[in-house]
């Protein structure tokens, strides 16, 4: 780009940068600060600096191998069926279909309900007796599952109800993506002849790609740290069976107000993410372009 | 007729296919929140039936009437919709400068800040209420919708930064090149050319930031605590919370409380269809 200013990209950038740098990069380094401390609700004003004794804590504590694993699990699980089945919604969506735009609005739906009320809504319909599942299963001949009394149970809910609540984002997001492909290389590569499944592997995903990682990067590291599905569906039936690592900072900072060991543990989340983005970026190539 | 209307060489089959599938989803989407209409047309305050019934016996408005009227609605409803869209014509204007940068200059550190604005998501969430708290405090930010839509602002840009930096990528270069031979500044390659072609991903975008500020309210109950100040999903809370919950009135209030995002939607929908592109590069 001849003729203009070396300094222009970053005028451009700088309006991003100040607003992260004022609201997420103080709050990090005081959050770092807090996991070298002994703060709690007693010294909640005073509190001592104590060095890596919190992480020493998380680290060895028992929980902490299965918390792990379970927000592993967690996060494929969801990711995984956000990424298919948002894919593939996309694509029947970015067919010609008449009527398809009433599909479309109703598959947003989940998304532009205020999570808190969709959450207690699902909550709801997994009730013993009352809930809209029960029934169902009831009439179908099914045994009843205790959904929300047996903690194994209570997370597969939570994931179920996840996976409703991401879809529609997911789905939005390829759609923007899909759109951008021109139609021409589908009517070249038609006349060449190729399959359905060539097609979707050698234009759609490569041409799809630059909106793909940043939306499987994010929806990793969102539901990585969604806490409030767990928090909700387990209200007032906690267990250490349906715990994931964020809602066992939530449950450490706010019910035990034992702060400096949930900002550790905060920590050792943000050093697993921040690993798995850039070796995910860095596989994919996710920051460069397709023309590139 | 039927070239015209479905794409090119679909069997009847697959286009039945497409539409159960299609329909069947939509009902998996829509069928809990069925389930909260259903409780709120229900006369009285009952939160369990036994049946599948989705219009309830005696099915009334009257929760409706008393959400909308007897409690402030109406404020409800304006506090959210201005944090919202403030934050989301904010967000767009700054992750949209950004983007563009990210995209189509080659600078010194641009790697490592990409990387970086996607850092700051993945701090979890509940040990950055303290600190921000802090933080607005010291701005003398608390109690202020300002204070709201700061945070909120920064929450949403990150993706988007990265969502629309996708988009212009796949965006060839040589429109451009051909404006700025042509002598245009750099606005007006903004203006004219670049959101034009970018409306599907400012559509995405626009609704990222609209919804994650319209149904945020962890971080709000610790900014807001006047009256006159709070938010829908503040407020519903609120009405859990109370001592005896009025599930009718909070289900009625909760369905209309997604009726704006639904309107938000529909309007952006128009621009997420595609074709934009296409005669662009032909032009």
């Amino acid at each position: 780009m001849q003729g203009q200013s070396k300094l222009q990209p970053y005028y451009l950038i700088f309006p991003a940068i100040l607003v992260l740098f004022l609201i997420v990069g103080f709050p990090l380094v005081y959050g770092i600060w807090i996991s070298l401390t002994n703060m709690n609700l007693v010294n909640f004003l005073e509190p001592h600096f104590i060095g890596i004794k919190n992480y020493i804590d998380v680290l060895t504590s028992r929980q902490l191998f299965q918390d792990i694993v379970r927000t592993f699990y967690w996060t494929f699980v969801n990711v995984f069926f956000h990424v298919t089945c948002g894919l593939f919604l996309a694509l029947l969506l970015n067919r010609k279909l008449p009527g398809k735009n009433i599909f479309r609005v109703l598959i947003m739906i989940p998304w532009a309900m205020p999570q808190y009320i969709a959450v207690l809504a699902w909550k709801n319909m997994f009730r013993t007796q009352y809930g809209a599942i029960d029934i169902i299963f009831n009439k179908l001949g099914i045994e009843n599952i205790a959904w929300l009394s047996d903690p194994s149970w209570t997370f597969t809910a939570s994931i179920i109800t996840n996976i409703w609540l991401g879809i529609p984002f997911m789905m939005a997001n390829l759609l923007g993506g899909l759109q951008s492909i021109p139609n021409e290389l589908y009517e070249a590569a038609e006349i060449d002849g190729i399959t359905r499944w060539q097609k979707l592997k050698s234009i759609t995903l490569p041409l799809l790609k630059p909106v793909l990682t940043p939306a499987i990067v994010l929806g990793t590291v969102m539901t990585f740290n969604m806490m409030n599905v767990i928090v909700i569906m387990t209200e007032g039936s906690g267990s250490s069976q349906t715990e994931i690592l964020v809602t066992r900072v939530y449950r450490t900072a706010f019910s035990y107000f034992s702060y400096g060991n949930a900002a550790a543990t905060s920590v050792i989340i943000f050093f697993m993410l921040a690993a798995f983005s850039s070796l995910f970026i860095k596989v994919t190539k996710g920051d460069k372009g397709v023309y590139d | 007729m039927k070239g015209d209307l479905f794409n090119r060489g679909d069997g009847s089959l697959k286009i039945i296919f497409c539409y159960i599938v299609l329909g069947l989803m939509s009902f998996v989407c829509v069928y809990p929140v069925l389930n909260i209409l259903s409780i709120a047309l229900r006369p009285g305050s009952r939160l369990f039936q036994t049946n599948l019934k989705i219009i309830p016996d005696n099915a009334t408005i009257e929760n409706f009437r008393i959400a909308l009227f007897e409690r402030d609605f109406g404020l409800w409803l304006f506090n959210s919709l201005k944090v919202a869209s403030i934050t989301t014509i904010i967000t767009i204007l700054v992750s949209f400068s950004a983007a563009y940068a990210f995209s189509r200059y080659k600078f010194k550190g641009k790697s490592i800040t990409m990387t970086s604005f996607l850092l700051t998501q993945i701090f979890p969430a509940p040990m950055l209420l303290l600190p921000t708290f802090i933080l607005l405090k010291y701005f003398g930010w608390l109690n202020t919708h300002l204070g709201l839509i700061i945070p909120y602002i920064a929450g949403a840009v990150p993706f988007c930064v990265w969502t629309m930096k996708g988009f212009f990528d796949t965006v060839p270069y040589s429109i451009e090149e051909s404006a700025y031979i042509d002598g245009a500044n750099l606005f007006q390659v903004f203006f004219r050319i670049i959101t034009p072609l970018s409306l599907p991903a400012i559509g995405v975008v626009s609704l990222f930031a609209f919804t994650g500020a319209w149904n945020e309210y962890i971080m709000a109950r610790q900014v807001v605590s006047d009256e006159d100040l709070i938010t829908l999903p503040l407020a519903l809370t609120n009405m859990q919370g109370q001592f005896n919950t009025e599930w009718g009135v909070f289900a009625a209030a909760s369905i209309m409380t997604a009726v704006p995002v639904m309107l938000v939607f529909i309007s952006l929908s128009k621009f997420m269809v595609g074709g934009l592109t296409l005669g662009g590069v032909k032009g």
